[in-house]
């Protein structure tokens, strides 16, 4: 029998720590929805211990988010529960866009093949709030704590004071930093008197779920004006369990409360389904929505993460998917900081890559929105006319916007980047997420992103037209046993042959030549890819001293220090921690241990 | 200035008796929807974001909003976004 998420209540316990004097702790985390369950997870899983506290008792009421995109799936893997959500989900790649009663244009969001993850799953929120959930659970240094209300915040010089409500009344904790993953009406935010600033849109929606059999496909379906709901937008979406999500555009006149009564919504869905449908309502919510951002990302020791920080419509996905995007980027600097591996500048670059990323996803998103819901007469008969032209001229299809689906944020002007000094074509640009590509590795089928990300990875491409030398594969070891964690990933293409030691250094097979494609190799070119799989920096030919010049900069530490724990960020001992390369790395590295 | 403001039609009579042709007979509210399909087929020809926002900016010059311009503020322009 399959646990029932959406009624799952989840017990209040009472902590050791409201029987003591303000223990101390290196991160707490608030918010236990997506983006505060992956940060936690990350963080534990690297053996930094987490308090993670929600002011509630069970998962997200209703579907909410749906659509969790391929980059997303691809974190989860490295929290070790991608393989329940892809199991669970429903995948999809295609969508297709009707104006009235026509078919306008049909859309593949992964087009070619080589890719472990779909585009998207859909999943409902509170299977992947219960995986991560379950997930927390088997971690014995991440401490969930349900029913647990933060009420008070006082920064200190080297803490965060931490109020915290409970059944039992209130408890003090302090923490290095906090995490706030506490949702766009985050209580962290409002403790600390801080806003979000940006457009509200005047437009309402109605999310029906209804459960259903049903023929359509496993696709994204998208009308504007159809003839069944006139003048406004639909969207449908499939989810498991025969759930489909219909999205009703409803205009800003729209009552929000009579809207959601079975009696409005009923006839909606059978104008749609036809009159003799048989379907059951199973969750309904109107809503309108604002494309927003904190000014900033971090304030002192608090840094904001999801839509605390950010705020997007949902045409496009880019609330949840960026969300978890934030927790990838906070862990590991988080880790790197509180196991005294980098300075605490690190974490402003945490602010500065994800309000980067933030900004491009209110973009879109309002460009979405703006085409979706025209603000003024002529901008409604320039929309209408490039769906009119969309029917007959391909480039008009490509202004048709009816959402631009989540994608992975280049980081482009981060300052954790190493610019390019030699020529590279293709999208693997410092600061891009890597792409994945299928690989070989221990002389069975695999994928290349399990071999990047947790830690640092120094990837050397080899083939046959120049030998492996002892000398490089001396100084790959070098770094890989060096004070900074970095993996060491020798790629071999045709004809490279290794007959010395490979021991510490991973090997790969590009069998199908997907890697140097897609990564532009050449023998000898060079990556430094960061703990969360974005590039950090590429070059030609190999070097030691620039990747340990590009390594210090990629972990924020002053020009001209070269990677090593200095004494001033010598690791806090009394925060239990452990060292850089525990047991727990192994979750991340499986698979990508070196098989000679 | 990439835009080209000097002369470049063979023969800017027929372009413009066309141009009026092309509305004979129409509503102000199809005329309307004629010109924005017309406007985005030209965009799409010329292909030049640069000489499309000159042209943009010098279509719009010396015009100035009413007293009750549309209270939103247009999406600053910058990385175009990525289409898929």
């Amino acid at each position: 029998m399959e646990t029932d998420y959406q009624n799952l209540v989840f017990e209040y316990r009472r902590a050791p720590d409201q029987d003591a004097a303000a223990v101390r702790h290196p991160v707490v985390v608030v918010g236990a929805g997506p983006v505060g369950l992956a940060t936690a997870i990350d963080l534990a899983q690297h053996g930094v211990p987490v308090v993670l506290l929600d002011d509630d008792c069970s998962l997200s009421s209703g579907s909410r988010a749906i659509c969790f995109a391929k980059r997303t799936l691809e974190i989860f893997e490295r929290l070790g529960c991608d393989t329940r959500m892809t199991d669970k989900g429903v995948s999809w790649n295609v969508g297709k866009v009707f104006l009235q009663d026509e078919l306008i244009y049909t859309f593949n969001l992964l087009a070619e093949s080589g890719h472990a993850k779909p585009a998207f799953i859909n999943l409902q929120q509170y299977y992947v709030e219960g995986y991560l959930a379950e997930r927390a659970a088997q971690l014995p240094n991440l401490q969930l704590r349900w029913k647990n209300r933060v009420v008070g915040l006082q920064q200190q010089d080297d803490h965060v004071a931490v109020t915290i409500d409970t059944p039992d009344g209130e408890y003090t904790l302090q923490a290095r930093y906090v995490v706030a993953a506490d949702g766009s009406r985050s209580a962290v935010r409002k403790l600390m008197g801080l806003d979000t600033q940006g457009r509200v849109f005047k437009d309402r929606f109605l999310i029906a779920d209804v459960k259903m059999k049903a023929e359509f496909p496993t696709e994204r379906w998208f009308w504007f004006d159809p003839p069944f709901h006139p003048n406004q937008s639909v969207l449908l979406h499939r989810q498991p369990d025969n759930v489909w999500r219909i999205d009703f555009q409803l205009g800003w006149d729209a009552d929000p409360v009579l809207e959601k009564q079975p009696e409005r919504v009923l006839p909606r869905v059978r104008a749609l389904l036809g009159e003799d449908a048989e379907f059951e309502l199973e969750w309904v919510s109107v809503y309108t929505f604002a494309c927003q951002r904190m000014a900033k990302f971090r304030h002192g020791r608090v840094l904001f993460a999801g839509d605390s920080a950010h705020g997007v419509s949902p045409f496009g996905a880019r609330g949840a998917n960026s969300g978890v995007q934030d927790a990838d980027n906070l862990a590991w600097k988080l880790r790197w900081v509180l196991q005294g591996l980098a300075p605490d500048a690190l974490l402003d670059t945490y602010a500065h890559e994800r309000e980067f990323a933030a900004d491009e996803n209110i973009l879109n998103s309002s460009r979405s929105t703006d085409f979706i819901t025209p603000k003024s007469e002529i901008s409604r008969i320039f929309r209408d006319a490039a769906l009119r032209l969309a029917k007959d001229c391909q480039f008009a299809r490509r202004i048709v916007n009816s959402g631009r689906l989540s994608i992975p944020t280049v980081l482009s002007d981060s300052p954790l980047n190493t610019p390019d000094s030699d020529h590279f074509d293709g999208a693997m640009v410092p600061g891009a997420p890597c792409t994945d590509a299928s690989i070989r590795h221990c002389a069975s089928a695999g994928w290349l992103l399990p071999h990047l990300g947790g830690a640092f990875t120094v990837l050397v491409y080899a083939d046959g037209t120049r030998p492996i030398t002892a000398e490089l594969l001396g100084e790959l070891r070098e770094l890989s046993s060096g004070t900074t964690p970095c993996r060491a990933l020798l790629v071999l293409g045709a004809g490279a042959s290794v007959s010395d030691d490979l021991s510490g250094i991973s090997v790969l097979e590009d069998h199908a030549a997907m890697v140097a494609l897609r990564y532009d190799l050449q023998a000898g070119s060079c990556y430094l890819i960061r703990p969360d799989q974005h590039v950090a920096a590429r070059w030609r030919d190999f070097s030691i001293d620039r990747v340990r010049q590009a390594l210090a900069r990629a972990i924020a530490r002053p020009p001209g220090q070269l990677p090593g724990p200095p004494a001033s960020h010598a690791p806090h001992t009394e925060l239990e921690t452990q060292p850089a390369f525990s047991t727990a790395q192994t979750v991340h590295t499986k698979g990508a241990e070196s098989c000679n | 200035m990439q835009l080209n403001t000097e002369p470049n039609l063979p023969n800017p009579d027929a372009f413009y008796e066309a141009l009026i042709e092309m509305h004979q007979d129409l509503s102000v509210a199809d005329s309307q929807m004629v010109n924005a399909k017309l406007i985005l087929l030209l965009g799409n020809q010329i292909g030049d974001m640069d000489v499309l926002r000159e042209a943009m900016a010098l279509a719009r010059k010396g015009i100035t909003p009413a007293a009750n311009p549309a209270a939103n503020p247009v999406a600053s322009a910058g990385s175009e976004g990525r289409t898929i």
